[in-house]
């Protein structure tokens, strides 16, 4: 009889060994493929923003960032309470949880441009059971559109008001004959916000809100000593959101 | 002994068909929210959560307390309550498919679901609620079911059964505890924002549950033939208007808390919701009617002789269930939502669609209900104990 | 040996079947299947992979790609021969291959497959109302 248990184990070895090369071989294939960072990229150990309100502070100023920025990324405009925004302009009772019934008319009459703080502690984050939203090394919080289920538990745990979900079809609301093409729009259904334009630091460019604000904003490295936003900083007297939640936001006003 | 619920009088098959058709109906509605999103609610990007999730919130509560019939059962070996075990068990299923079914509802891409056991994300509190519920949905089917098959074939129950059931009441405990946690630990949201919450779900549960749980059994006394212990019952209404006493208690530290610190974002919720706040006074009378009606359950429930009248009971019950209803469902969740995080009122209403599609998940958690009442009544019947003492042999469900 | 109920169960099986084989009645007499003609991009040769690497493995490389660029901020691709691409459908797939109607569609219209990368993504050709 041909069929011995020898036979049939010398069989089952060859094959096994078959196997293996054959996934060895594609590993091979693929360990030289991989991914890099571009050389050109913008990087930082923590990046913030610091807002010269005295610079920008009405509400003309504030839409035009918006209108750079919203452009850049595609983002709808919907006339309803199921609005959609990155960038806009509030109060300063809106803004800030420091009520002054008798603060001065220059504040009482400026608006603020308020956006996502990325915060170091970002409680968006911690709550998310996906990781749709996550922290980046360099403190950007970033979303990951692809991975959103949609429940908003982000949106309750944000104490900035700084998310939007897309109750509906975003491009209903986009003009398709002027998109930016370079930057995908978000279907119905998931949960976002401004990325601090990761990517267009990934191509050495500052965000849009930045390069249309006339150097009234500065973006930068909050670890460098040396880099604008420090300078400002140190310059200056500044304010965050909401400091006593903990959060410790990125994002910082002149007064 | 699913077959039990195969063969029924033509009332029976009635209700049957009714909920079928509800569900089928009002799904169409949810398809319509599945093509275009939920901006079919009324939901908004202030008040990002809604009815739906109010009703989870609720439900939970509801699958929670079955543990107070249960745990007495087999931690004091309270005798009384071993008709209404397998009630308690079975109700906490329905619960909590239904808490299932208003997530899934709620959230934007459901196909995505999955997203959170493919990445399993412990710093989040959803994922642990999903834990925790699913593993409670399985503990009770698991007791529920073992026990009542044990039962029918007049065999002991398996010791194991014992443990588990021991677990699934700790277990109770953690998901609602859990649910809280949803709410408790986030900042900025002041209403939330605070210790007790989670003993108030669990105290508002416990009364809100078992009064649900005894009032659909005083459904099922007079639809079948089961009877359970008027002891038992009385044992019951007692542990539901202690736990609506401290409910209240609680809640009134809260507001305690708020107005002796006079501290604005810790008033301002409260503000809204019983007195209005920058001229938005659209849930005063909704949360004013919860206070008449949690203080008047408690007038009804308190005094022996109205709690033990089981003519008033019922009304006692449904006053309650009515007053946690409001308080820990939309009372809760738009109170939390408002003042937003700009200081400013962001009023929300459910739309009718919102409220159809919310109906065809309570349709299927009644059928749920239905079907598992109907098994657990049909075998008590056959084996003859918890019956009435005339015993009928027409039986209506 | 005796068939209990040999009636119904020969009969439920002969109903299973004929459901089961629809399939193949339905498609029965029809031409061969054959592979669709793809608008092939006209100033590139290469691909980021080899044509074969790509038509097997296209939906892992994005899936990959995706992750890289989104979640590691590697936006650049070093190919299996040492050159490098950006991370982008858009900016650079869809630069080559102008057209999703004519391209991605084709096979995946055959093969009855609906990614829904372009819920998000924009189209080269450009979105209609």
């Amino acid at each position: 009889m041909s069929h011995t248990r020898r036979n049939f184990l010398k069989f089952m070895g060859l094959a096994a060994a078959g196997l293996c090369a054959g996934s060895a071989g594609s590993a091979l294939a693929a360990a030289e493929a991989g991914p890099v960072r571009a050389a050109d990229a913008l990087k930082a150990k923590r990046w913030a923003m610091v807002i010269d309100t005295t610079k920008v502070g009405t509400k003309e100023t504030i839409d035009v960032l918006a209108k750079a920025c919203h452009h850049a990324h595609n983002v709808p405009d919907i006339p309803t309470k199921q609005n959609v925004k990155w960038i806009w302009a509030a109060s300063y009772d809106e803004a800030f949880d420091q009520p002054n019934d008798h603060g001065n008319d220059a504040m009482e009459k400026r608006e603020f441009a308020l956006l996502c703080n990325h915060c170091t502690h970002p409680p968006c984050v911690r709550v998310c059971p996906t990781q749709a939203t996550f922290q980046r090394p360099d403190g950007i919080v970033a979303m990951d559109y692809h991975r959103c289920i949609g429940c908003r538990y982000c949106m309750a745990a944000c104490p900035f008001g700084a998310r939007s979900f897309n109750f509906m079809e975003p491009r209903l609301y986009l003009d398709l004959n002027n998109l930016n093409k370079e930057f995908p729009t978000r279907m119905r259904g998931v949960v976002e916000k401004c990325n601090f334009c990761v990517d267009r630091l990934a191509h050495g460019k500052q965000p849009a809100c930045v390069e249309a604000s006339n150097g009234a904003l500065a973006f930068g490295d909050l670890s460098d000593p040396n880099s604008e936003v420090r300078k400002l900083l140190r310059e200056h007297y500044t304010i965050r959101r909401k400091p006593s939640l903990g959060t410790e936001p990125g994002v910082y006003y002149i007064i | 002994m699913l077959e039990k619920a195969l063969k029924g009088s033509p009332k029976y098959y009635l209700w049957i068909g009714f909920l079928l058709l509800v569900i089928a109906g009002a799904s169409s509605v949810y398809i319509t929210q599945l093509i275009h999103g939920l901006t079919i609610t009324g939901m908004s990007r202030d008040v990002s959560w809604g009815f739906y999730i109010a009703q989870f919130t609720y439900l939970v509560g509801l699958a929670a307390s079955g543990v107070m019939i249960v745990l007495p059962y087999y931690f004091h070996h309270y005798k009384k309550f071993k008709d209404l075990v397998i009630f308690g068990e079975f109700m906490a299923i329905g619960a909590v498919v239904m808490c299932l079914g208003f997530i899934v509802v709620d959230i934007g891409q459901p196909q995505r679901m999955l997203n959170v056991l493919l990445f399993p994300t412990p710093n989040s509190i959803l994922f642990w609620d999903m834990v925790v519920l699913n593993g409670y949905l399985i503990l009770n089917l698991l007791v529920g079911w073992t026990c009542l098959e044990c039962d029918r074939q007049h065999m002991p129950h398996p010791k194991w059964t014992k443990v588990v059931a021991y677990v699934s009441i700790i277990w109770a405990f953690s998901i609602h505890t859990v649910t809280a946690f949803l709410y408790q630990g986030l900042p900025g949201r002041h209403y939330w924002l605070t210790a007790i919450l989670a003993a108030r779900f669990l105290a508002s549960a416990f009364c809100s549950g078992p009064a649900i749980l005894l009032l659909v059994i005083m459904l099922t006394e007079k639809l079948t033939t089961f009877k359970a212990e008027a002891e038992g019952v009385a044992t019951l209404a007692k542990i539901i208007v202690y736990a609506m006493c401290v409910n209240v208690f609680f809640f009134l530290l809260e507001v305690f808390s708020a107005f002796y610190s006079n501290i604005p974002e810790h008033m301002n919720s409260l503000i809204y919701l019983f007195k209005g706040l920058d001229g938005h006074t659209e849930l005063v009378p909704y949360m004013w009617t919860a206070v008449a009606f949690g203080l008047g359950s408690l007038a009804l429930l308190i005094p022996p002789k109205l709690r033990d009248n089981r003519k008033l009971l019922p009304w006692s019950l449904g006053i309650l269930v009515i007053a946690t209803w409001i308080d820990k469902g939309l009372g809760l969740l738009i109170g939390g939502f408002n003042p937003s995080p700009f200081d400013t009122v962001a009023p929300y209403w459910p739309t009718g669609k919102e409220l159809i599609v919310s109906l065809m998940i309570y349709a299927t958690g009644a059928l749920v209900v239905t079907i598992l009442f109907k098994v657990a009544t049909e075998v008590k019947q056959e084996l003859g104990v918890s019956q009435k003492p005339a015993v009928s042999l027409e039986t209506e469900a | 040996m005796k068939l209990y109920n040999g009636g119904k169960i020969i009969t439920g099986l002969v109903i299973f079947l004929g459901l089961f084989l629809t399939p193949l009645a339905y498609n029965a007499g029809k031409a061969a299947y054959s592979q669709p003609k793809l608008k092939l991009p006209v100033n590139e040769k290469e691909c980021v992979e080899s044509k074969e690497y790509m038509r097997k493995n296209h939906m892992q490389l994005l899936d990959q790609w995706r992750d890289w660029a989104l979640r590691d901020g590697k936006r650049v691709y070093v190919n299996s021969k040492g050159k490098e691409f950006e991370i982008s459908l858009q900016k650079t797939c869809m630069k080559c291959h102008t057209n999703k109607a004519e391209f991605c569609d084709k096979c995946h219209n055959d093969a009855s497959v609906s990614p829904y990368c372009w819920d998000c993504h924009i189209q080269p050709e450009g979105l209609k109302k």
